[in-house]
């Protein structure tokens, strides 16, 4: 149809076959000729696209042409049709999301899809759907949406498109479209229905519990599609849209899993799909994987489940290599549910175990790794370490090693074969081993289990078969591996009371003294080498030692050497210094040096001048020099907040500078996340030096090891029918009953042997704080003498650093809160009774008073000062089906000072009728439940039982029980909450149950809606306070907002606008801008910069939680809507 | 550690939840090693982009027939297909469907071979915004879109006709 082109071949295309230099010349050449074409003014379109084309080119062979990017952008406004859509093309393949000229093609995609021609409309939703500048969705959304309801099939489909992508970039943006994709998924068009699924996809897979009632939906289009009623050419090998159905199956599988109900619509279309997938055609395996998964996923059904399984097996004895990874894939995921599976398999893992094709291998590989238990380990490992011995992949092994050093931990069979696993383990690993494998593995050796005799002997082993590996000459070892020798022969060489300390010391010695080893290796070389002496009397080889290192050009270990001496001539610090057997008694550093205190004031009293810190120290300087300063000058708002007028768009992280910072050296704040954590930690330094400590008695619970059952293999039928087998078939039968041990039937406990912690043999001992394993702390329990370089300077520069500025409080022009409220417009929407902060106009509003400055973020509410909204008179307002007032309950008076929202009818019979109020505490939401008897009977063991979300967390318990209610007559019960997982609404859903006399027990349900700002509270902060939060947080969201009125007090009204609907507090007023903050119970705090310019509000927000931004965006979206 | 989970969360907001299932880029190959197509629906930068290649085809090009078409690279899975001189090598995540992806390859071809009726290397490369064009309509952020042959031409079709007009 289109042969030849019209377009002249590309130059380079022509010679492309061409020596890389001569490739490197040519595109250079040819760069700097289309750089002078493309600003050539006469250049026509025609001639644009061919030079786009060209640099396309040149940016897939690694050219940058940035030059060309704003011609893209050109082309794409100015050319037509064929050079419009490469215009846009050359944009998506040389921008991304968050290049500045990106802005500049907004208008031109807003310009086309208001066009008439419908490729152009096209084009611009491709393109919106392939990259936008999220800041500028709000503009093209309401196009985007228009264009659903289009006549076209294609624009519907590409506009869903769209606005799956600008899902992916601001959720809250598209928030309120969710009903246009349900429309969507029910288009006549399958194409359009199938562009939906992908927005679903994602939508389930946050919150599967949301779209449950799709369920059906999404099964009779799998059985329309399975039952072949599309169109002939969505057939792919006439296989009905192959691609749809695994998407399908996919939103089945989320929506299936965990939920036995759901799961029951889709067995008879998932057992169709197993049935109709019997054309032999790869595409058919690629739906039939997706099949197995979802079988396995979803609530199991065991004639499905057995389908599922039989398919897995043609996948895995075919003898296409396609199928069989892939049916080593399912395999692995199919385990998880079922261990059996794996068994009838086994023979073939055994041969894809020695398949020529290293993918093969290496994904059985991953398949042994989740069925390991304490009596295949040893099997396995030595499979995983023989390919580790091939293999020269880094990423590889770096990911094997893990697993190797993970199961040996855990299923360790013997001592010897856990040493010479890791032994394996650091030797094959080299250099790329991560640093947690040797620290973990020093860490298990110096804590030990819970058995004394065991550690020791585990601890002799190592030291043992170090010794022997040191033997060996002309042996290169890793890094890594030499450190954790020397370490441990340092740490446990006393326990091989046959062996002379001083020959340890001679061979670590000769170690040292080879190249080979690095300087960090040396150090720790060294600190063993010191350790050692305190076992020995003899020092026959220490003068050689100082002789060798007391003058090394190398300061750490010259250092070391000058300490060896000290430690040697003095016997008794050294015990103290190196106890034996202490490795995990932590060292404490008194890091205030309060112990210099009296040498300070006996200085101080002499005349010295008192200690300023370095900075502080810098500063003088600078002032004195009166030299340029070439430093952007900081926001200091604390002394002239005029200098921030408006001066383009600044962010507050200015605030935070802040000149006059003074030091107390005793108070110096830890805080700081970078310095060194020293809470709990032993006072063992003090003023004297070392203070000893007393003996502290071992509490160790010396328990028996677990015994290793004596699981024979419940393969003796496999066993017997190896007889008359070849020998080679044999072996593979063996390795087979060693591979496949404990998997039987029969033995399903330890089926889960991977959780199980009975048959792990290495349990660490739980005073173990998890998740500590960095290398620091390693190197802090080894009491090495000789810790490397560099860590110990970094430690006063972090104390002085991170003092706190302990500057005078500075009044600051606070704001006042909504004094006059009738500034403020307040709307009364009458019918929103929950929305409590808009429920009243009489607001009365206590004023904030400006709190000190170092008040601390935790200490929020501590003086009181709380913006307090108390709605005016909150009886009167009741609502209409309001039984009699004597029946109304009334708010304890304790709650009564705080605000509250509206009494709300949750439920009511005949019987009894439950109230609810909210009341918004300073610390958390507290919902009081009124029960209220209306009968003229009395109702006993009552109870009220609140079912909480996720999202939702509760003080104390959530049962209330009332066993006896009278006449009449009202109890009450309160439920603090807090929101643990930001969202915009939730329900708080419960039941109360009740008898009426002897009656039968009655049961009503009740929900209660809470919204993102019953958890919101203002966060007092000052502007410095703001300013060092903001630098903390990382997760931002920044949005415009756009504001009818362009008064220049619109800023002001906005914000106290929000402040009253949403509790934020306002920290303070600049010009036009604004900063806010406010927290959501508990503790997660919220901070936003505003700044009005031209009607439009930008808003920018920053908080620790990635959801709280965008929910909280969206608040303010609808409050500022309102305005 | 707490950098990872510091990028993660980073990650999160960005694209707003765990992205799997997904293709994170497109490479025509030939048999010289030399790139005749690239998209990556991932920012990547240009040098990044260069050195992967490299690796990839020295993943790809070496592997006899028989051997399976599906390699291990880092965290990638890269599903290939050959044919004639060009290989075809799409790098998926580990969540993604490798034999569906190793149809969507041939879909893919067979569209161009509809396209360009009997498709060859010198097509692609004096075409390849048109074959840019065809990609896009299959493949949109990573996820496919579309697979319906005459579907996915429609609208380079159109603007042909246009253009010709």
């Amino acid at each position: 149809m289109q042969q030849i082109q019209d377009q002249a071949p590309p130059s380079m295309v022509k010679d492309s076959r061409m020596v890389e230099a001569d490739e490197e010349k040519l595109i250079k050449k040819e760069l700097a000729a289309l750089k002078e074409q493309v600003s050539t003014p006469t250049t026509s379109l025609k001639q644009m696209r061919e030079c786009l084309v060209r640099l396309i080119y040149c940016e897939m062979l690694g050219y940058e042409a940035s030059f060309g990017y704003i011609h893209a952008i050109k082309l794409a406004q100015q050319g037509s049709l064929m050079e419009k859509r490469v215009g846009y093309l050359a944009v998506s393949l040389f921008l991304n999301e968050s290049h500045e000229l990106l802005l500049l093609l907004v208008n031109t995609v807003l310009k086309d899809l208001q066009s008439t021609n419908l490729l152009e409309v096209c084009m611009a939703l491709t393109v919106a759907s392939q990259l936008f500048p999220p800041d500028m969705i709000p503009a093209v959304l309401p196009l985007v949406e228009e264009k659903l309801q289009h006549s076209k099939e294609i624009i519907r489909r590409k506009a869903v498109l769209a606005l799956y992508k600008f899902y992916l970039l601001a959720p809250n943006q598209v928030q309120h479209i969710h009903d246009k994709f349900r429309k969507a998924l029910c288009d006549r068009d399958p194409g359009v229905m199938a562009a939906s699924l992908h927005i679903y996809l994602l939508l389930i897979k946050e919150n599967p519990g949301g779209y449950k009632d799709l369920t059906s939906s999404f099964v009779t289009i799998l059985k329309q599609v399975v039952g072949g009623k599309l169109a002939v050419d969505f057939n792919y090998h006439s296989v009905p849209a192959p691609w749809l159905q695994i998407q399908l199956l996919r939103i089945l599988r989320l929506l299936g899993k965990d939920d036995q109900i759901t799961s029951e619509l889709m067995y008879d279309i998932l057992d169709e799909s197993l049935r109709r997938a019997e054309i032999n055609h790869n595409i058919t395996y690629a739906i039939l994987f997706e099949c197995i998964q979802t079988v396995y996923t979803i609530h199991p059904k065991v004639d499905l489940l057995e389908k599922a399984a039989k398919c897995n097996g043609k996948f895995i004895l075919s003898p296409k290599n396609n199928l069989k990874y892939l049916g080593l894939k399912a395999l692995s995921y199919v385990i998880q549910q079922d261990m059996n599976l794996v068994l009838q398999h086994q023979m073939t893992i055994i041969e894809c175990l020695d398949h020529p094709d290293p993918i093969i291998k290496r994904e059985t590989l991953e398949l042994l790794y989740r069925i390991t238990n304490a009596q295949n380990v040893a099997v396995i490992v030595q499979k995983m370490l023989d390919y580790l011995r091939q293999s020269k992949d880094e990423y590889i092994t770096i990911s094997l090693v893990g697993k190797v050093a993970e199961l040996a931990e855990k299923y360790a069979p013997t001592n010897e074969w856990f040493i010479q696993t890791m032994n394996a383990v650091f030797s094959v690993g080299g250099d790329m081993i991560p640093a947690d494998i040797p620290n973990n593995f020093l860490r298990l050796l110096a804590e030990g289990f819970d058995d004394e005799v065991e550690d020791k002997q585990l601890r002799l082993y190592a030291v043992n078969s170090y010794l022997a590996l040191l033997e060996k000459n002309n042996i290169h070892y890793p890094q890594r591996f030499l450190q954790v020798m020397s370490w441990v022969l340092g740490e446990y060489s006393y326990l091989k009371t046959e062996a002379k300390a001083e020959d340890i010391i001679q061979s670590l010695h000769y170690l040292l003294g080879k190249c080979s080893a690095s300087l960090e290796t040396k150090a720790w070389i060294f600190s063993a080498i010191t350790k050692l002496f305190r076992l020995t009397l003899n020092v026959k080889v220490l003068p050689e030692v100082l002789q060798n290192y007391g003058n090394s050009m190398d300061s750490c270990l010259r250092q070391c050497s000058f300490e060896l001496k000290q430690l040697v001539e003095d016997k008794e610090i050294m015990n103290t210094v190196l106890p034996l057997d202490e490795s995990c008694n932590d060292i404490v550093v008194d890091a205030s040096l309060s112990f210099l205190d009296g040498f300070v004031a006996d200085a101080l009293g002499h005349g010295a001048a008192p200690y300023k810190p370095h900075h502080q120290r810098q500063e003088e300087r600078l002032s004195q020099e009166k030299v340029l300063n070439f430093e952007p000058y900081g926001l200091s708002f604390a002394t002239s907040p005029q200098i921030s007028s408006v001066t383009g768009r600044q962010s507050p992280t200015g605030l935070s500078f802040n000149s006059e910072i003074s030091c107390n050296s005793t108070e110096a704040g830890l805080k700081d996340s970078d310095s060194l954590k020293l809470d709990g930690v032993k006072k063992v330094w003090g003023k004297e030096g070392y203070l000893r400590k007393k003996k502290e008695s071992k509490e160790e619970t010396v328990a028996s090891p677990n015994s290793e059952s004596d699981v024979t293999a419940d393969f003796t039928s496999t066993a017997e029918k190896t007889a008359g087998l070849s020998a080679e078939e044999q072996e593979k039968k063996l390795l087979a009953s060693s591979l496949f041990v404990g998997l039987g039937s029969n033995n399903l406990v330890s089926l889960m042997g991977k959780n199980q912690s009975t048959t792990q043999k290495f349990r660490r001992k739980s005073k173990i704080v998890e998740g500590q394993n960095s290398y620091e702390r390693t190197m802090s329990t080894q009491k090495a003498i000789a810790p490397p370089l560099a860590q110990i300077p970094n430690l006063m520069d972090n104390v002085l650093e991170s003092c706190n500025p302990f500057q005078e409080s500075k009044a600051m022009l606070l704001r006042k809160t909504a004094s006059d409220s009738a500034e403020v417009p307040t709307e009364e929407p009458a019918q929103e009774s929950d929305e409590a902060w808009n429920s009243s106009n009489n607001l009365k509003t206590i004023r904030a008073v400006p709190s000190a400055s170092k008040e601390s973020i935790s200490g929020l509410f501590a003086d009181g000062n709380f913006d307090i909204v108390q709605p005016g008179n909150c009886n009167s307002a009741l609502v209409a089906h309001e039984p009699n007032s004597s029946l109304s309950p009334g708010l304890p008076v304790e709650f009564a000072e705080h605000s509250h929202s509206k009494f709300e009818l949750v439920c009511a019979n005949e019987n009894i009728a439950l109230f609810s109020c909210k009341v918004w505490k300073e610390d958390c939401l507290l919902i009081v439940l009124f029960f209220t008897n209306r009968s003229s009977i009395e109702v006993t063991n009552a109870t009220v039982n609140f079912a909480l979300t996720d999202e939702l967390q509760a003080c104390e318990s959530t049962d209330f029980p009332f066993p006896l209610v009278e006449s009449l007559a009202t109890v009450k019960c309160q439920l603090c909450l807090q929101m643990m997982k930001p969202c915009a609404r939730v329900l708080l859903t419960g039941h109360v149950t009740y008898h009426l006399e002897t009656s039968q027990q009655t049961q009503e349900e009740f929900a209660l809606a809470l919204f993102l700002t019953d958890f919101i509270r203002p966060l007092k902060l000052t502007t410095e306070e703001f300013g060092h939060l903001w630098l903390s947080l990382s997760n931002d969201v920044k949005q415009n907002l756009s504001f009818t009125s362009d008064s220049p007090e619109a800023l002001t009204v906005a914000l106290r606008t929000l402040q009253q609907e949403l509790k934020l507090h306002i920290v303070d007023i600049i010009g036009a801008e604004g900063i806010v903050a406010c927290q959501l119970l508990p503790s997660t705090s919220c901070l936003l910069h505003c700044r009005f310019h031209a009607g439009i509000l930008s808003v920018w927000l920053r908080s620790g939680c990635c959801v709280l931004p965008d929910c909280l965006l969206y608040e303010c979206q609808k409050v500022i809507q309102k305005l | 550690m707490k950098y990872c989970e510091r990028k993660i969360k980073r990650n999160t907001i960005y694209l707003s939840s765990e992205v799997t299932n997904m293709i994170k880029f497109f490479l025509l190959v030939n048999k010289q090693g030399q790139i005749r197509l690239s998209r990556y629906y991932e920012p990547m930068e240009i040098h990044k982009r260069t050195l992967l290649e490299v690796d990839i085809i020295k993943n790809c090009l070496p592997r006899t027939k028989d051997q399976c078409s599906f390699v291990e690279y880092k965290d990638i899975k890269l599903v290939y297909r050959q044919y004639a001189a060009l290989f075809v090598v799409i790098g998926i995540d580990d969540a993604e469907n490798e034999l569906a992806v190793y149809e969507l390859i041939h879909n893919f071809v067979e569209v161009l071979d509809k396209y360009f009726s009997r498709v060859c290397e010198l097509d692609i490369m004096f075409n390849l915004d048109k074959v840019h064009i065809i990609l896009d309509e299959m493949i949109l952020n990573g996820r496919v879109v579309e697979t319906n042959k005459s579907r996915i031409l429609v609208p380079l079709l159109a603007l042909d006709k246009m253009t010709e007009s």
